[in-house]
């Protein structure tokens, strides 16, 4: 436990001095936060867009639609704010810049992750929190329900936490596939935006037990929709994914484990 | 084209082996072009069993549509970068006022080097989702031979206006130093306006004409349109007409800002 207060300090002290030198150039900074806010807003925008054609999404209305594209929007952004510059391992193993961080006395994930840290991302953390308040005023509140929710966000960045790093670690094998992951990451948050019920059962059944993204918003909604799963899974599920997140970032752990001790420098 | 087009096409050939050197970058990238090609397919389905003729297409030219968009994103650069990336590293380096004094335009130089690289990429990034789409889902193919060399035709202008685009976006280093911001913004609007998040003719009233009128359609919408068939006769030259415009008129705010750009590079030289 004092271990992780400490890498969590670490880490907390590499991010604010790549928040720092980010100032030095305050145009940019800021271009890029409201890109990347506009990018996401745009992104809600469609989705409405979409809804001036529908009554419904096979059954689900636009607020439904908004809770399951705010929180698994919410849970991404946190991931992505948080660890997001993993995805560049690739860059840094062809650089020879791995092997730098290599020799530090910190842990190697904690370094990657906080590498270039960036609060440009809290234009999409801003717009998912918008969207899922929005959402949220359509939720008919229970005491349990605002705990589903709360755990929820959690397990939903868990998730995402795990796919980002897991995925990542592909790199450590082939340095320029990093597309490969964003099938993933980006694929799992842009497939949560959608009630799962749009896709066949095979799909759903992949996302609930092999790329667990089912459980970062869509059982958790359900419950706080009130609605009965369309594919008739247990209602356990709905209050299962603080486990997904669990096992999900404890394999991605493993998986780092593994790729680290297989990686050799390229020697560049 | 006298020497001049020689040259043009060796940069263009260098280009396109360029890319080609990246293979496993190349099949992760179709691989997630096809994962993505799936889900948005699943919800235009959704969207098109509830309304069957939303914005004049049935469910077949719908999901047509998303492989369309899935085959073209590499090939028209639509986040950015492309060629103009080395553009932008030069400006802030200042390499480029070796650039300006060469006896190669600037622009020409650069818009052969995108040329490789979108050929590289339609032929790899481009042919590989289709083939998938083609498997997995019923998408149409071109209803008739015209269509077909229009859509070829269509698909260079599309790579030009946003060649144009991301060159003027790279240009902006001049005065900012780095070009970042201003790729991610345009990035979101290039998105949003091609009809790469869903296709103009869902946009409603004024938001849909705006969206028409803009440059960013010529990336998406106007060479799926034609390779829909949805353009013959007179309103497929005038599809290819906007395209042509919208490449005139920015190919010459290219020039034109390099012309103030390079002002502005002599005297912090002197």
């Amino acid at each position: 436990m004092a271990d992780l207060a400490q890498h969590l300090r670490t880490y907390g002290q590499i991010a604010w001095l790549w928040i720092r030198a980010a100032w030095q150039y305050p145009t940019s900074f800021v271009l890029l936060a409201v890109g990347n806010g506009l990018i996401t807003g745009l992104d809600f925008i469609g989705l409405w867009i979409m809804f001036a054609h529908l009554e419904d999404l096979e059954g689900f209305t636009l607020p439904e639609v908004a809770l399951l594209y705010g929180s698994a929007s919410l849970a991404l952004a946190c991931a992505d704010t948080a660890i997001g510059s993993v995805e560049r391992i690739g860059t840094y193993i062809r650089t020879g810049r791995l092997d730098q961080m290599m020799t530090k006395p910190v842990p190697l994930l904690v370094q990657v992750c906080a590498d270039q840290f960036t609060l440009r991302r809290l234009g999409r953390l801003t717009q998912a929190g918008l969207v899922f308040g929005w959402a949220c005023t359509y939720v008919d509140w229970t005491p349990l329900r605002a705990l589903v929710a709360v755990s929820m966000l959690v397990s939903g960045a868990l998730v995402f936490f795990g796919l980002f790093v897991g995925f990542s670690c592909i790199q450590f094998w082939t340095t320029d596939a990093t597309e490969f992951a964003n099938a993933f990451t980006y694929g799992g948050a842009t497939v949560t935006q959608y009630p799962l019920n749009i896709f066949p059962r095979e799909v759903m059944v992949g996302l609930t037990f092999v790329v667990p993204v089912a459980f970062v918003n869509w059982y958790p909604c359900l419950y706080l929709l009130g609605r009965a799963d369309p594919f008739g899974t247990p209602e356990v599920f709905q209050f299962a994914s603080p486990l997904a997140g669990l096992l999900t970032m404890t394999a991605a752990l493993l998986v780092w484990r593994t790729g680290v001790r297989h990686y050799t420098s390229t020697g560049s | 084209m006298r020497g001049g087009g020689m040259l043009h096409v060796a940069v263009a050939t260098r280009a396109f082996r360029r890319y080609s050197t990246y293979r496993a970058a190349t099949l992760a990238g179709i691989f997630t072009n096809s994962v993505f090609g799936i889900i948005y397919s699943y919800a235009y389905l959704a969207l098109w069993k509830a309304n069957p003729t939303a914005g004049g297409y049935d469910a077949q030219d719908a999901v047509t549509y998303v492989w369309l968009g899935q085959a073209l994103l590499m090939t028209i650069a639509l986040w950015g970068g492309g060629t103009t990336d080395d553009l932008a590293e030069r400006i802030r380096t200042g390499d480029v006022a070796i650039d300006l004094y060469r006896p190669v335009g600037l622009v020409g130089w650069y818009l052969a080097s995108d040329v490789g690289r979108a050929a590289y990429h339609l032929l790899t990034r481009g042919f590989g989702p289709t083939l998938i789409g083609l498997v997995v889902f019923d998408i149409a193919l071109p209803p008739s031979p015209l269509a077909a060399v229009a859509f070829a035709v269509s698909l260079v202008l599309a790579v030009v206006v946003s060649f144009a685009i991301r060159f003027l976006v790279a240009s902006t280093a001049f005065w900012l130093l780095d070009q970042s911001g201003m790729k991610v913004m345009s990035g979101a609007f290039a998105i949003f306006f091609s009809g790469m998040m869903l296709p103009l003719v869902l946009f409603p009233g004024w938001l849909g004409t705006l969206a028409n009128a803009l440059p960013w359609a010529s990336y998406i919408q106007v060479p799926a349109d034609i390779w829909l068939g949805k353009h013959t006769g007179a309103d497929l030259a005038a599809a290819l007409g906007f395209q042509v415009m919208w490449a005139v008129v920015l190919l010459g705010a290219c020039q034109g800002v390099l012309r103030l750009a390079t002002r502005k590079v002599v005297v912090q030289g002197g």
